[in-house]
This record gives structure tokens, sequence and C-alpha cells, in this order.
């Protein structure tokens, strides 16, 4: 089956890279996937897993935000963090989760706060649910 | 002449600092390698957003973000100083300062006009003691930082900038050169107008070039090149500061290993002369009983 180069970059470094054949990705509009020979593509990611399909396996990278550039042999995720299921630390995750929620119980709607604290959230379900399956 | 003893002590004392100056060589050279090492695995990162940046901004399409382009006027600059906690590092700190602090008396004429962002708790230390404009500060920061450490004071920077509490925004910081040597750099931040122009920033080396000869690609921007650019100068611009940030880092541990290097061979001078005086010191008390003996037998016959 035809592969693809595929890397997820981080500022402290790389977290995967390896020859896939597809990758499943959320961007703001809605999940895509991309098999090897996609055009020349940029687009922003959301909070959320990044699937990189290899030998009919399925590895799950755990990412948040950024943006995926897509060339015809080549997938690369940027983003300001990015963690393999592994390296996800779960107590802290959990942690994070419930101070966000309390935070959000307190915050108003239109603070900065509330969507601080909502992010916060979301990063934290992520790494969850990442780390889960 | 100073006795014996006096000597003797004074040639341990030496040989205590000796020990602990070559050790902390030892510990700056180790960090050094960990230190270039993180600086070379976050290039590919800027190297990309830049890669793609520069696409969207040379494409045909006419695009503008409040980023990239020079405001009309300009009331307040920024500057980005980064500095390390702890001294001992011979004159990294100190020229860097001795630079900043000149360029901003020349460029300005008064408090109003400019700002300053630091990071190290001695450039902190310098500017409130001037009773210069400090608008955010950062200690405390890893030898090995994290961008997860900086990512705040990155994000406020970047803020400053598109909410025109700043107009530009500098960055001062030692370049990374080799490990004896480290340049004192000035690097505009904001606006990102060199993108556009494709001129080589000076934070970044070898990589970019490689990303630049590559060629652009005609990219489909999902949903639109605008949002993409939205979403990704802020990005760029806080990964230039964590890049600049490491770049420091690797000057730091450089000038301290070269600041340790050379106390550790001042010591053994030191040590060195030292020993001869205590030796001279020794051979005079001897002559000295030898004479009192020959003196004393003399005296008898």
């Amino acid at each position: 089956m035809k592969t693809m180069q595929a890397n997820v970059v981080t500022p402290d470094g790389k977290v995967y890279e390896g020859d896939v054949e597809m990758v499943s990705v959320k961007t703001s509009e809605g999940g895509l996937g991309i098999l090897p020979g996609h055009l020349p593509l940029v687009t922003p990611l959301t909070i959320g897993a990044v699937r990189a399909k290899k030998d009919g396996n399925i590895q799950l990278i755990a990412v948040n935000g950024g943006f995926m550039e897509v060339r015809s042999d080549e997938v690369n995720v940027l983003a300001e963090s990015a963690e393999l299921p592994s390296d996800i630390d779960v107590a802290r995750a959990r942690a994070a989760k419930e101070r966000a929620e309390r935070r959000l119980d307190k915050a108003k709607k239109d603070d900065i706060d509330f969507k601080r604290a909502e992010l916060a959230l979301k990063r934290a379900i992520n790494r969850l649910d990442v780390a889960e399956k | 002449m100073a006795s014996l003893r006096d000597i003797k002590t004074k040639i341990n004392s030496t040989k205590k600092t000796k020990q602990i100056t070559k050790a902390m060589e030892m510990v700056s050279a180790a960090k050094l390698t960990k230190a270039q090492n993180k600086a070379e695995s976050f290039l590919p990162y800027t190297a990309k957003i830049r890669e793609v940046v520069s696409s969207i901004a040379a494409g045909d399409q006419e695009i503008s973000h409040p980023m990239l382009e020079d405001r009309e006027e300009v009331k307040r600059t920024g500057y980005l100083v980064i500095t390390s906690d702890r001294g001992l590092a011979g004159a990294y700190n100190s020229s860097l300062l001795r630079h900043t602090y000149q360029t901003i008396q020349e460029r300005h004429e008064s408090q109003d006009e400019y700002g300053i962002i630091v990071m190290g708790r001695v450039g902190r230390d310098f500017f409130k003691k001037r009773n210069m404009p400090v608008v955010q500060e950062i200690v405390g920061v890893a030898d090995e930082p994290e961008y997860a450490e900086i990512k705040n004071i990155a994000e406020t920077t970047v803020e400053m900038f598109t909410d025109e509490f700043f107009d530009e925004i500098y960055i001062h910081f030692n370049h990374f050169i080799s490990a004896i040597s480290q340049k004192v750099t000035e690097t505009k931040l904001l606006p990102l107008t060199d993108v556009t122009n494709g001129e080589e920033n000076t934070t970044q080396t070898e990589g970019e070039d490689e990303a630049e000869n590559k060629g652009q690609l005609e990219y489909i921007y999902e949903p639109s090149a605008e949002v993409i650019l939205e979403q990704l100068l802020p990005h760029y611009a806080e990964s230039i500061i964590f890049g600049s940030l490491l770049d420091a880092k690797a000057s730091e541990f450089g000038a301290r290993m070269t600041a340790m290097s050379s106390a550790t061979d001042n010591a053994d001078d030191r040590i060195g002369e030292l020993n001869l005086s205590y030796n001279r010191a020794r051979q005079a008390a001897i002559t000295q009983e030898i004479n009192e003996i020959v003196g004393g037998a003399s005296a008898l016959e």
C-alpha cells in the first residue's frame, strides 16, 4: 500500500514520525482524512486527536491546536504541544480537568478566564480520551 | 614576607576555588550540549511555519495582515531582553545590557516611548534599579526551557503588539556563535516585515535555507488563507521568542564555560606563583637555620 511520511512537530521537538497509510485529523471545519497523493493543503487544527494509520494499526496523538501542512508524500502537523498516549500524564490531565471545571462554574461567560478555562478543559478531555483509548 | 603557614593556607584555598570553577566549567559544557540539541530539535517547527507563511505571502492573492505591516506612526517600542538568572558568566549579561541601555538612550527621549519585557533576574534588577519601565518580567526559566514555560509571556508580548500597546517589538539577546563567542543581537520581532521580503531572520540558522530552497508550493488553504494567517502569525512570533530564548540559553552556557575555564587557568597560575614563594620562604628558613647552627658551632670553638 502506498504510504507517506507523517511528522508531528512541536517547539520541544518531534513527537511522531513514520510512514503511514492515512492520517485523519480534526479541523475547525470538521474531520479530514488524508491519503497519500493529496494536493498540497494547509489547514488549522482544533484540539483533538490525530490518527495515523500504519500497517493497519492506528496511532493516536493528542494535539493542542496548531495546523497541518500536506504535500503529496508528506504530512506535517505543527502544534504547540502534542503527546503520544504513553506520554500522557493521566493524573495531571484529570486534575487539570477538575480545575478547569471549577473555574468554569465561577467565571462569567464573556470573561477571558472563561475562555481560558474552556480551552484548558478541552485540552484535558482530549488528553484523557487519547490516553484511555 | 608572609609566613610559611599563610602561604600554605592561600594555596589550599586557591586549590579549592579551582575545583569549583573546574566543576562549573564541566557542568556548563554538559548543559551547553543539551541546549544546542534543544535548539536543533526546535528548528523544524519554525522553519515549517515560516515556509507556510512566506508561501501565503508570496501567493498571487493580495493578502495583508496587521502583523505583517509597519505601522505608520511608532508611538511606543517594546524591547524583549533575554538575560540569565545567575551570574558568573563573564560579560554575558553586562555587554547585552550595556547595548540595550545605549540603544534605548539613543532612540528614545522619554519613558513613554518604550517598554521593556525582561527575562532573567540579572536584567530585571538592572532595569528596575534604573527605574526603566519594565512591563513584564519572567525569572527562573529552566536551563532547558519547555515551550509551555514561556508560552504565557510570549503570548502576552504578541498581544501587546496586536492591542497596539507597542507598535514594534525588538528582541535583544546573545546569539550563539560558538562556545567561546556570543554576539549581542537585535532582532525585529514584530511587525514581521522580513517574512514577506524573504530576508534571513537572524534568529534562525541552517534549517531555514533548506526550506526556502525547496521552492514554493501552491497550497490549498482551508478554509482560507486569511484565517490561516490569522492563526499562524501569532504562533510564528511566539516561536521566534522561544527560538531566541533557546539561542540565548546556549550562549549563556557557552559564556559561563569560557568564563569558568579562564578562572580555572587563573587559579592554576596563582597556585604556581604561590608555590614559588612558598618554596622560597621555605628555602630561606632552611638557610637561616643552617646559618644559626654554623654560627652556634663556630662560637663554641
